[in-house]
């Protein structure tokens, strides 16, 4: 592989969305969608958590989704898809994907319980938390998913955000669950690939995406796809795989970065001295040994 | 069998294909039989042990927008902990059967009896019913389901706690062939289906929500006449006839008792007993959402003074039975007294004595109209 950077392997096929959603420009969570349902393929149904994934999906009479498509209530995406997965299964439709899509409020906080009883269950449904790192469709507040060190109106400059962000992987890796994936918008093809591995898996699924924001994050629109290969590439956000909770796998990312360039690039970080960069690059350098040598405990090959 | 036996035996007949709940006293036993029975491949349905009640409403929201006929029992705490998901399954039009064995609201935790659980979701779109034995439990829920998916509003069948849920009584268990006939399988006109794709839920402008909103009322108004026809088929099948609102032995009565739930069974034995000698005739209302407006000003015709007895309070305001029937009265101008009761709160007991002391107040007290007596006060 190289990298994921080659458009070439990028097949164009049917699209599941429609244009026109409500994304700001340049947003991230769309372009996720996008690759995850074409991934998916026509025979999936979506639930759908409050959050930018509700907003942008247009409203009545008027969506984005060509596939069937439930907003449920906040924080219960999880148990919802696993009733609508059972639901299938007892109708005789149990090939149907079942797609939990929800944000990183829906998912580290306000969603965790309902994700935690359905991963415990081993629930037969994949779960994407598209993470833009805040509350952003009601105007950024930080979440357990905004990392360290970031302005949101709740953090505002005077008191960043000073708690490092939730290991949801982590989290997720204590249930045991067949297949756990970290992805990138600006890793399309990995970020496909990992998708259509995980609908050829039975149980709980959960792919997390990092999906940068141009809106919360302050920085230009055009910047997106730069910005979330930056966080890949310094590592403030790897990708890899984990294997029933045990085992790590390294995904190809190219050379490592450092921080301070991802960091440079958004305004939500404006308010960080020297000093805290230094801080944040350790802990990044920390997380990335430990990921290294959790893949090295395994065979870690891919 | 128990009144959770009962509960257990009639969701089973129905053959809901998503069940999903939580424990919590009293309903637990509804939870563990119908766990055993899926374990035991009496009933074929996915059994989702969920970790919260409202993971249990929400999977039961999912299975019903699969087309599958779903089920989930509760009690106070929990109740309240889908409320919620009351308002999503009703605004979705998603006809979840909830049966709901009522408890007291905490603070201070207590396991007696009230309906403040079930009466504080009120207003949230979900067809109410009240049983007085386990035979109503049963029947009545065999009739929810099928008033639920008719009317695609979510029903809750409402129990006393422990002075139903817990006790035996002898049940008529209906033949599975005579449910399967009354109950057929759910056919969703509206579901998830990749083959006809659908957006639900979404957002919609002031114009549609006030239009869906009407929709729900007049819907709900219709239900009422739904639950009648439902009724008829009921008896015509299983030989038992239910009514929205239920007299016995009003005629050339003075007072009527008015109640909901096991009181009912108490205030029977009462107007058996002294019904002649005091005057005293019962209502027993057994639907509350759709309030039957009609029927209840019927069943009151010729009588002259109603005595609800609310097993329930809204701080600051009284029984809310007693304002609901008040309401009523005052639109269909039938200008009785009506006098309200609490009792029974927190799973008090109310004897025949009690009530005998309450009507013997209502007889001797001249006007108490706007009036709340607290009984064993």
């Amino acid at each position: 592989m190289d990298g994921g950077l080659s458009m070439a392997k990028f097949h164009a096929k049917e699209e599941l969305i429609y244009p026109g959603s409500f994304a700001c420009p340049g947003c991230g969570l769309m372009i996720a969608f996008r690759h995850v349902l074409k991934a998916l393929g026509k025979n999936t149904a979506v639930i759908t958590t409050a959050g930018c994934g509700s907003v942008v999906a247009g409203s009545y009479p008027q969506t984005i989704s060509k596939v069937p498509f439930f907003h449920c209530s906040f924080g219960t995406a999880a148990a919802t898809a696993a009733g609508l997965k059972a639901g299938f299964d007892m109708m005789g439709k149990g090939s149907i994907n079942v797609l939990a899509w929800a944000g990183d409020g829906g998912t580290f906080d306000i969603g965790l319980q309902s994700l935690s009883g359905a991963a415990e269950r081993n629930d037969d449904i994949i779960y994407v938390c598209y993470d833009n790192e805040a509350y952003m469709n009601t105007g950024v507040q930080r979440s357990s998913g905004t990392p360290l060190g970031a302005w949101t109106t709740t953090t505002p400059i005077e008191s960043l955000e000073n708690r490092p962000k939730k290991r949801i992987t982590a989290i997720m890796a204590a249930h045991e669950i067949p297949y756990i994936a970290t992805a990138s918008v600006s890793y399309p093809d990995d970020l496909k690939k990992k998708i259509r591995k995980a609908k050829g898996i039975k149980g709980f699924r959960f792919i997390h995406i990092l999906v940068p924001c141009p809106t919360g994050w302050l920085y230009p629109a055009s910047d997106t796809i730069r910005i979330g290969r930056s966080a890949v590439l310094s590592r403030i956000f790897p990708l890899f795989e984990i294997i029933h909770g045990k085992e790590y796998r390294l995904s190809p990312m190219g050379a490592k970065i450092s921080v301070n360039e991802y960091l440079i690039s958004q305004g939500r970080f404006r308010g960080l001295s020297e000093k805290d960069i230094s801080h944040i690059q350790e802990k990044v350098d920390e997380y990335w040994f430990e990921l290294k040598m959790l893949a090295a405990r395994g065979d870690g090959r891919h | 069998m128990t009144g959770n036996d009962a509960a257990a035996m009639a969701a089973k007949m129905a053959k809901p294909q998503v069940v999903a709940a939580y424990p919590i006293t009293p309903q637990t036993s509804i939870a563990e039989k119908l766990a055993s029975y899926v374990a035991r491949g009496e009933l074929n349905a996915h059994y989702i042990k969920v970790e919260s009640e409202t993971s249990a409403l929400a999977a039961c929201i999912g299975g019903s927008l699969a087309g599958a006929r779903v089920f989930t029992a509760t009690s106070s705490q929990g109740l309240a902990l889908m409320h919620e998901l009351l308002h999503w399954a009703s605004g979705a039009r998603l006809p979840v059967v909830i049966v709901n064995v009522n408890r007291s609201m905490a603070a201070p935790w207590s396991l007696g009896i009230d309906h403040n659980d079930s009466l504080s979701q009120r207003d949230t779109g979900c067809i109410q019913m009240y049983c007085e034995t386990a035979q109503e439990a049963l029947d009545n829920i065999l009739i929810a389901f099928k008033l639920a998916e008719k009317t695609l509003m979510p029903t809750m069948i409402c129990m006393d706690g422990f002075l139903l849920s817990h006790y035996s009584e002898p049940v008529d268990i209906p033949d599975q062939a005579d449910v399967d006939r009354f109950l057929p399988p759910r056919k969703a006109k509206y579901k998830m289906d990749p083959k006809n794709p659908f957006t639900f839920g979404g957002g919609v402008s002031p114009t549609v929500l006030f239009g869906l909103r009407k929709r729900i009322q007049d819907d709900m108004d219709h239900a009422l006449s739904h639950f009648q026809k439902i009724c008829g088929q009921f008896y015509r099948y299983f030989k038992r006839r239910y009514r929205a609102v239920e007299p016995f032995d009003t005629k050339g009565k003075e007072i009527a008792l008015i109640t909901n739930g096991t009181l009912s069974g108490t205030a029977r034995a009462f107007v058996e007993q002294a019904g002649k000698e005091k005057g005293v005739g019962l209502i027993k209302i057994r639907l509350f959402r759709p309030f039957p407006r009609r029927e209840l000003t019927m069943a009151l015709k010729g009588l002259k003074k109603a005595v609800v007895i609310d097993r329930n309070l809204s701080p600051g305001s009284g029984g809310i039975f007693s304002q609901e029937i008040r309401a009523v009265l005052y639109e269909t101008g039938q200008k009785i007294p009506v006098i309200s009761a609490i009792g029974g709160i927190g799973g008090v007991d109310v004897t025949i004595e009690d009530l005998d002391r309450l009507v013997q107040r209502v007889r001797e007290g001249g006007n108490l109209t706007g009036e709340t007596i607290w009984m064993g006060d």
